[in-house]
């Protein structure tokens, strides 16, 4: 069980740019990708979303593939992201002996959202996207693309399954199970997840501002991310950017929506994956917080964070109020964010932070911060009271 | 070394399964385009109030992992892991289509709340208040496998003693017409013991609910033990599963040879069945051979009923005539491999070995 778990590559699109280069300059110059809805057609229109602004046939292009009728949106952006991770890693020719774990919360739901009823009332002409409704569909389609065959999954946790998929792929390593694993998440805007927000009245009106006092709420984001993780022996003499060197995953057990008020539940998702990193909480230099934007999400986490940390507060942000809330591929961009951090000696600030929420004594980082940072701590929790932190250190 | 032993099993499907019984009530005999569960009274095993709310597929997975854990009274499951391929997708449709019918304004959150895809896996264990690992997969006809292998790791790292872990998939009628235009069903109701019988294009559609207690110990009331899972995913011939599967008995230290029984997926469509048949005349001609769809129809987790069904058999010794293509004789039942694939992409496999082993 002693096997390291190395990093040796990662990609990432979301609103705030294509690209790891892109996306560092925009978080370290405070280039929020939120702003006014314009490629997604919605009469939700007025609220704020960070929306990558290019159409599937621009994707298919960064994707450097022909466009299809049958790519979903959450199929291409999670290709672009993978194809940087893969590139970065050097593993291109190794593929055949890599595994693969992606996620998504509504799989190829642009498609779903324009075919389903016509597919439902017998309009065969669409049949060819059918696929594309389920989850499997852009994992294997990546899957495909690099030639990736065995150990080949999708995880769909709700918001915190690339998170997920990143912990499971380096348990299949540790176990020994796979030597190496392409883990990662995508989801793409779309009319169900804002209706679906809206309709819980949890939409913010203005952009989200996580950990505020005044918080009105979460900003739908959309984007995907990959990390190519490796077995330690494998690795040979390619780069290294970082390690999974800690993970937990609980349940609160409590609502399928709310969180633990108390934030019992984060606390034992954050205490659990210090255990499993065999350090202590003063050992995280950074953490990068799910920090959504709602009322109880940021009062739970931020009394989670003050719980197992107390007066000795390690740096932390939200960075949703860069690229909003991009669900299934929260997890995985906040890792590439970590490994960002880890790598350049840089904390993210939380963007859109005034006030100190009255009821608990947390105040994130609201200015970039050059420091080395060895060890970050990345939270992720979804619907279904589903729980997962991660812990990325350097090696 | 990865192990696992099956110490309970919930199961409510298209046969009377949910009582415990193996196949000993009179096999369900319809003449349809599906096979839908015969439910037991949930009520019995679920809140009444909270039962009013939910969705069919969240009554047969809290009513299938209540039976498996009921059985197993004295211990908590320290992990819950859920396959299912297409999730609470009744809800999903539900909510995608009062969009456009309501014009975006004034929607009910509760169907969006109720098709996250981990609902089901969320919904045990609010119900029993179990605060461990909680994990859903959702990967076509790997979502089953994906769970097991999780289970699995999850018990060789230590950490758990036990997980609950468990495949589900409902029909719907939404999820049928939409996959019906890929002709995944038979264009006609066929009879389900005769589904085997001549070549047609499509299957009949069915669902189910399986719920295993694996744990890391032994107890009395084991039934069998899974040894190790893998899936694969490409277009290939019988011949290249025939290769994956001796890789994978391989690992195992075992040959084709020490496999009595193999249960395939076999599911009586032209599309995908030449495989299988392919398949059978390259195993030992001395080998049990044994199917299943056409008791549970073909769901994207319908390995769930093929490992209860390999379980019972090891457990049992019985091996009942309606499963049995190929019989094994003079001998004892000690080890059955599941291969199943899904639209001749997705292909995987289930060692399950007797307890003694």
């Amino acid at each position: 069980m002693a096997r390291r778990v190395f990093i040796t590559g990662f990609g990432i699109i979301s609103a705030i740019g294509n690209g790891v280069e892109e996306t560092l300059a925009s978080l370290t110059e405070r280039k929020s990708g939120i702003g006014q809805v314009s490629f997604l057609k919605t009469s939700l229109s007025c609220f704020p979303v960070a929306e990558i602004r290019t159409d599937s046939d621009g994707l298919a292009r960064l994707a450097g593939i022909p466009l299809s009728p049958v790519h979903s949106r959450t199929f291409l952006l999670g290709l672009i992201a993978a194809r940087e991770a893969v590139r970065m890693s050097g593993c291109e020719g190794l593929c055949s002996s890599m595994g693969m774990i992606g996620s998504t919360t509504v799989a190829g739901i642009d498609q779903s959202d324009r075919y389903y009823r016509r597919l439902l009332c017998g309009e065969a002409t669409h049949k060819d996207k059918i696929p594309s409704f389920e989850c499997a569909d852009s994992t294997e389609l990546i899957a495909d693309f690099f030639g990736i065959t065995h150990h080949v999954t999708t995880i769909s946790t709700a918001c915190s399954s690339s998170a997920n998929a990143i912990m499971n792929g380096a348990r299949m390593i540790k176990c020994g199970v796979a030597d190496r694993m392409l883990v990662g998440g995508s989801d793409s805007l779309s009319r169900f997840s804002m209706n679906g927000f809206n309709a819980l009245e949890i939409l913010s009106p203005t952009g989200c501002r996580p950990f505020d006092n005044d918080r009105n709420g979460i900003t739908p984001g959309e984007g995907a991310a990959f990390l190519v993780l490796e077995a330690e022996e494998m690795v040979g003499s390619r780069t290294v950017y970082g390690e999974v060197s800690g993970y937990s995953n609980c349940n609160e057990a409590f609502h399928q929506t709310a969180s633990l008020p108390d934030g019992t539940g984060a606390f034992l998702s954050i205490s659990k994956a210090l255990q499993s990193a065999s350090i202590e909480a003063s050992e995280i230099d950074y953490v990068n917080a799910h920090g959504t934007g709602t009322k109880v999400n940021d009062l739970s986490e931020g009394r989670a964070l003050k719980t197992v940390f107390g007066k000795e507060m390690p740096l932390f942000s939200s960075t949703k109020g860069y690229t909003g809330h991009p669900f299934a591929a929260a997890g995985a961009m906040e890792a590439v964010f970590s490994l960002l951090s880890i790598n350049h000696g840089l904390v993210f600030p939380n963007l859109a932070f005034e006030t100190k929420m009255e009821e608990v004594d947390v105040v994130p980082v609201t200015q970039l911060c050059r420091r080395p940072i060895r060890r970050v701590l990345s939270n992720s929790f979804g619907f279904g009271g589903t729980d997962t932190t991660l812990i990325f250190s350097k090696v | 070394m990865m192990q696992a032993y099956i110490n309970s099993i919930g199961i409510i499907s298209p046969q009377l399964t949910f009582d415990g019984s193996f196949l000993s009530a009179p096999i369900v005999h319809v003449e349809s385009q599906f096979l839908m569960c015969e439910e037991p009274v949930y009520k019995e095993f679920i809140n009444p109030v909270q039962l009013r709310r939910m969705s069919r597929i969240l009554k047969m997975g809290l009513g299938a992992s209540s039976i498996c854990m009921d059985a197993r009274s004295d211990v908590r499951p320290d992990a819950i892991v859920v396959g299912t391929g297409l999730a609470c997708v009744s809800d999903l449709e539900k909510f995608l289509l009062s969009i456009d019918d309501n014009q975006e304004k004034m929607l009910s959150p509760i169907p969006f709340i109720n098709s996250s895809h981990n609902t089901v896996g969320a919904q045990i264990a609010m119900m029993r208040k179990l605060t461990g690992y909680n994990m859903t997969y959702c990967h076509r006809s790997f979502s089953f496998e994906s769970a097991l292998l999780d289970a699995l790791m999850l018990i060789a790292e230590g950490g758990v003693s036990n997980t609950l872990v468990g495949g589900i998939d409902e029909h719907t009628e939404g999820f049928f017409k939409i996959f019906n235009l890929l002709d995944f069903w038979r264009k006609k109701s066929v009879d389900n013991l005769s589904l085997f019988e001549g070549s047609h294009l499509g299957t009949i559609c069915g669902e189910g609910a399986a719920f295993f207690f694996l744990e890391k110990n032994r107890q009395d009331g084991t039934l069998a033990k899974i040894t190790d899972v893998q899936t694969f995913l490409k277009e290939c011939d019988a011949s290249d599963v025939k290769g994956e599967m001796d890789a994978f008995l391989g690992r195992n230290g075992l040959t084709e040879v020490d496999v009595d029984m193999f249960v395939l997926g076999r599911n009586g469509d032209s599309f995908g069945d030449g495989i299988y048949l392919d398949l059978e005349r390259l195993l030992p001609e001395s080998c049990g051979i044994a199917y299943y769809k056409h008791l549970c129809g073909e769901y994207m987790t319908s390995t769930s009923f093929a490992l209860w069904l390999a379980a019972q058999m090891l457990h049992t010794q019985k091996m009942p005539d309606v499963i049995i293509k190929n019989p094994v004789s003079g001998r004892q039942l000690r080890r059955i491999l599941i291969y199943n694939h899904h639209r001749r992409k997705e292909h995987s496999l289930i060692l399950v070995e007797n307890a003694d082993l």
